[in-house]
């Protein structure tokens, strides 16, 4: 099956052959195949829904497959537990850290395995040495006996691959490891990557974000629908065929904003700061405008949002709707005056995963549709039925849970709960994050939807193209400060990357180095 | 609902077909209690041939009717995630305020309200102090718990109250048409408001809301804190409502007066099929699970079974009320 000489004196490390998994009447995994080699990186690419997670839960022993083998260095072995995969040299990083905030640093790297001395006593002394020599390794300046809490979200990440490591691992997976890192992050990521890669062990990488893809991966593997499309090498494929693959069509990564005329101001904000997260913000939202917001993680944008909504005081500045001061004690408040925010975190903050579609569509706007304080179940179906098709929610029914929807979906059912409110200002949050290439153009074209229908739409977004593709001005966050801001016309990624790490002098040679790819 | 607990993966219950919509009605934990209620009186008419004589079946409401009305607010509070350990104390305060207030020369509506006002204000400081400081419902309340019943017994020492006008004795004791309890009566009309109130109004659905994610609910524009500091109010009314209740029946106000019924309560709502972490369950559940507790405890007495037996066997009924729906869903996993 491969093709190429360099490849083929290699037998894999891990394979999957034929591997089935079903879930009730779903298949979540129809007979796929994949192969890891010793010191190289595999992409594994799909839309949400592709089958990358069972995959992975499948080769980290926590689900068994119906069918199909898993060879390891040719011998097929069955996985049952997370400790037989570590027995077996495979260790996963999680896309969300899952990791012990109130433990040190050496206790998360060897939970599940920590190591006693003659006698059952737990080896700290030991524990805490090869902890240090780990971190030691991968050069990175955390000591073992940190307590978590204390660390970045980066750093964090580094404990779990460090984790990853203290298993003496022959495969270590990475899901979407990136997905909570800044730009810089990202090149130190690429460091540790290429050092486990010249270690010989087998890295299986995934990831939504193709620039990160064609910078780090040797070769990929690509899902669609459960099943096995295709596999080969980076170098001999491009962007679009790698799009192709995934999608079954060839879709391009447009931003379909359209063109229009932008009125007067909704909403202007004035020296708005609370003393420790964000300072001096001013800024201006016009009618029919989407305002970019772009920084990296931790610069301040989603709590400056938050407290745009009132989940949190504010200690100075003032916020004027229509020109009028404006209440934002509650989001109660806030709502009533015309704006909502579509929170980051789609599933603790945005849906209630346990009720229905129903019932969540129509939770914002629940007293509206009250008479007097009884529930209107009928106002509640035409509301609920008229945004399932608005926004072309694939589901049974809508007595179904939110929590048996796709990525994809979910975000439709916050989005509609949202505009079932008939609001004039909408804050989207990373409206895109986690979600496949399909569901991602769908949230594009619906922004441009609104602004037509004279909506205004703040963007956070931590992509720069997305930002760049959407937005009619961007504001750039740095360290809870305004940076800079650009109007559409002078957009340009070098200018913005620069804002937003505070490296203005050097931001010609940096910029235009980390983001080439996302920026064409 | 969506919110119902069921006893299957909620996929089998989803799926639209007529047929499994009537399947779906079976396998609900409300079916499971009639079933369960059914055959504790099959057995108590087998067991004692006084059983199915209706005065005695309405008197033995009596019993319970108390327990019954702190259940309804209780199961509010559960399905919001909290709990409020205080209730029993909250009951000895009010009942300690009602033998006082009785010595003083109040007429009975009065001790009522009072009880009633006592109750509320104590429920106010649960939740005041949990919505001001954000401090989980369990710590505020163990603490108070002890401060609630303290001061009754400072106020009492080993003393008790046990004047009281005479016609407040009709409040507990009293029957309508010579049957019907009061008490019983009181209870009905409660049960009523409160399941109108969780599964036909804006607020029911935000507490159903909050008790599945706060954040998102929040989030949403429900106004969560206040929600729970009027729940946590509505819990301590209702308690003294059942305090002057409680002590119209007994005749006596002493400071161990309902000693561990928080207990009694909470197991109550859970086998009523609310989800002790919050975010489900239905009041006609909790309002059979009341019944359930209530014939059995009265059939037991029937064959005069010891206390400490019938503590044993409401013990196992909850652990067993509790564990089966997990190990059938662990069962029907393929």
């Amino acid at each position: 099956m491969i093709m190429n000489t360099a490849d083929q004196d290699k037998n894999p490390v891990l394979a999957l052959q034929g591997i089935k998994k079903h879930f009730g009447g779903v298949k979540a995994l129809d007979g796929v195949t994949l192969n890891l080699y010793a010191g190289q990186v595999v992409a594994l690419v799909g839309e949400n829904g592709a089958g990358k997670s069972t995959a992975v839960k499948i080769m980290t022993g926590i689900f068994r497959p119906d069918a199909g083998t898993i060879l390891i260095n040719g011998e097929a072995v069955s996985l049952h537990s997370t400790q037989d995969a570590w027995k077996n040299g495979v260790t996963a990083v999680h896309q969300e850290t899952v990791m012990f905030d109130d433990l040190s640093v050496a206790e998360n790297i060897f939970m599940g395995h920590l190591e006693n001395r003659r006698g059952g006593l737990l080896d700290w002394a030991g524990m805490n040495r090869r902890a240090a020599q780990i971190l030691l390794e991968l050069e990175s300046d955390i000591r073992a006996d940190m307590l978590l809490n204390n660390l970045s979200v980066a750093q964090k990440h580094m404990v779990e691959i460090a984790r990853a490591l203290s298993h003496d691992s022959k495969v270590v997976i990475m899901d979407e490891p990136t997905a909570a890192l800044s730009q810089q992050e990202i090149q130190e990521l690429y460091k540790i990557i290429r050092r486990l890669q010249a270690a010989g062990k087998a890295i299986l990488y995934i990831s939504h974000k193709f620039d990160e893809i064609f910078a780090i991966a040797d070769r990929y593997t690509v899902f669609r629908d459960g099943c096995f499309v295709g596999e080969g090498r980076i170098a001999d494929v491009n962007e679009d065929e790698l799009v192709r693959l995934m999608v079954g069509r060839s879709v391009r990564q447009l931003f379909p904003k359209p063109t229009v005329t932008i009125g007067g101001p909704v909403l202007e904000v004035q020296g708005l700061g609370n003393d420790r997260e964000f300072e001096d913000i001013s800024f201006t939202l016009h009618k029919g405008e989407v305002l970019g917001f772009y920084g990296l993680v931790g610069a301040g944008r989603t709590e400056l949002m938050e407290a745009l909504f009132g989940l949190k005081p504010v200690t100075h500045g003032a916020i004027l709707r229509n020109g009028t001061p404006m209440a934002h004690g509650s989001p109660r408040a806030v709502i009533d005056q015309g704006i909502v925010y579509v929170p980051e975190d789609r599933q603790h903050s945005g849906v209630i995963l346990p009720m229905s579609i129903r019932n969540n569509l129509t939770l914002p706007s629940i007293r509206a549709l009250a008479t007097g304080i009884f529930l209107n179940n009928a106002k509640e179906k035409a509301l609920s039925q008229q945004f399932r098709e608005r926004l072309s929610i694939k589901c049974a029914n809508l007595d179904q849970k939110v929590s048996d929807l796709s990525g994809g979906n979910q975000q439709k059912v916050v989005i509609g709960k949202w505009l079932a409110t008939r609001p004039d200002i909408i804050v989207l949050d990373e409206p895109t994050k986690g979600i496949d290439v399909g569901s991602k153009s769908a949230v594009h074209a619906f922004i441009g939807d609104l602004v037509k229908q004279g909506l205004s739409v703040i963007m956070v977004s931590s992509e720069l193209p997305e930002v760049m593709g959407m937005a009619d001005r961007i504001i750039v966050m740095h360290q809870g400060r305004i940076a800079r801001s650009f109007d559409r016309a002078t957009f340009s990624a070098e200018a913005i990357v620069a804002a937003a790490t505070g490296l203005f002098a050097r931001s010609s040679q940096e910029g235009a180095h980390a983001q080439t790819s996302s920026a064409a | 609902m969506s919110s119902l607990p069921r006893l299957f993966p909620a996929s089998d219950a989803t799926k639209g077909t007529e047929k499994m919509r009537i399947m779906a009605v079976f396998k609900r934990w409300e079916f499971i209690l009639v079933l369960i209620l059914a055959a504790i009186c099959v057995f108590n008419s087998f067991a004692s041939p006084y059983f199915l004589d209706l005065h005695n079946l309405f008197d033995s409401t009596q019993s319970f009717s108390e327990k019954a009305i702190l259940v309804l607010s209780m199961a509010l509070i559960i399905i919001i995630g909290d709990i409020d350990l205080s209730v029993a104390s909250i009951i000895a305060l009010c009942g300690t305020a009602v033998g006082w207030l009785a010595t003083q020369g109040m007429t009975t509506p009065q001790l009522v309200v009072a009880s009633v006002i006592v109750g509320t204000l104590a429920g106010m400081v649960n939740g005041g102090i949990i919505v001001r400081f954000q401090v989980p419902a369990i710590v505020v309340t163990i603490g108070t718990m002890s401060l609630f019943r303290g001061i009754s017994y400072i106020i009492l020492g080993d003393q008790a109250f046990s004047s009281f006008p005479d016609d407040f004795s009709d409040l507990g004791q009293g029957y309508l048409g010579g049957m019907i309890p009061y008490e019983f009566i009181v209870y009905l009309v409660l049960a009523v408001v409160f399941a109108v109130f969780l599964h036909r109004t804006t607020y029911g659905r935000s507490i159903f809301a909050m008790g599945n994610n706060p954040q998102a609910a929040m989030y949403s524009g429900i106004k969560v804190d206040t929600i729970r500091f009027w729940l946590f109010t509505v819990n301590g009314m209702m308690a003294g409502l059942a305090a002057v209740l409680f002590t119209s029946r007994i005749g006596a106000t002493r400071p161990n007066m309902a000693l561990g019924w928080e207990l009694e309560v909470v197991a109550t709502v859970v086998l009523g099929g609310v989800a002790i972490t919050g975010g489900s369950g239905t009041m006609p559940g909790v309002i059979l699970s009341v019944f359930v507790f209530g014939m059995l405890t009265f059939g037991l007495g029937l064959v005069n079974v010891p206390g400490i037996i019938m503590t044993i066997i409401t013990g196992c009924m909850l652990i067993g009320a509790i564990a089966t729906p997990i190990i059938v869903r662990k069962l029907s996993r393929p």
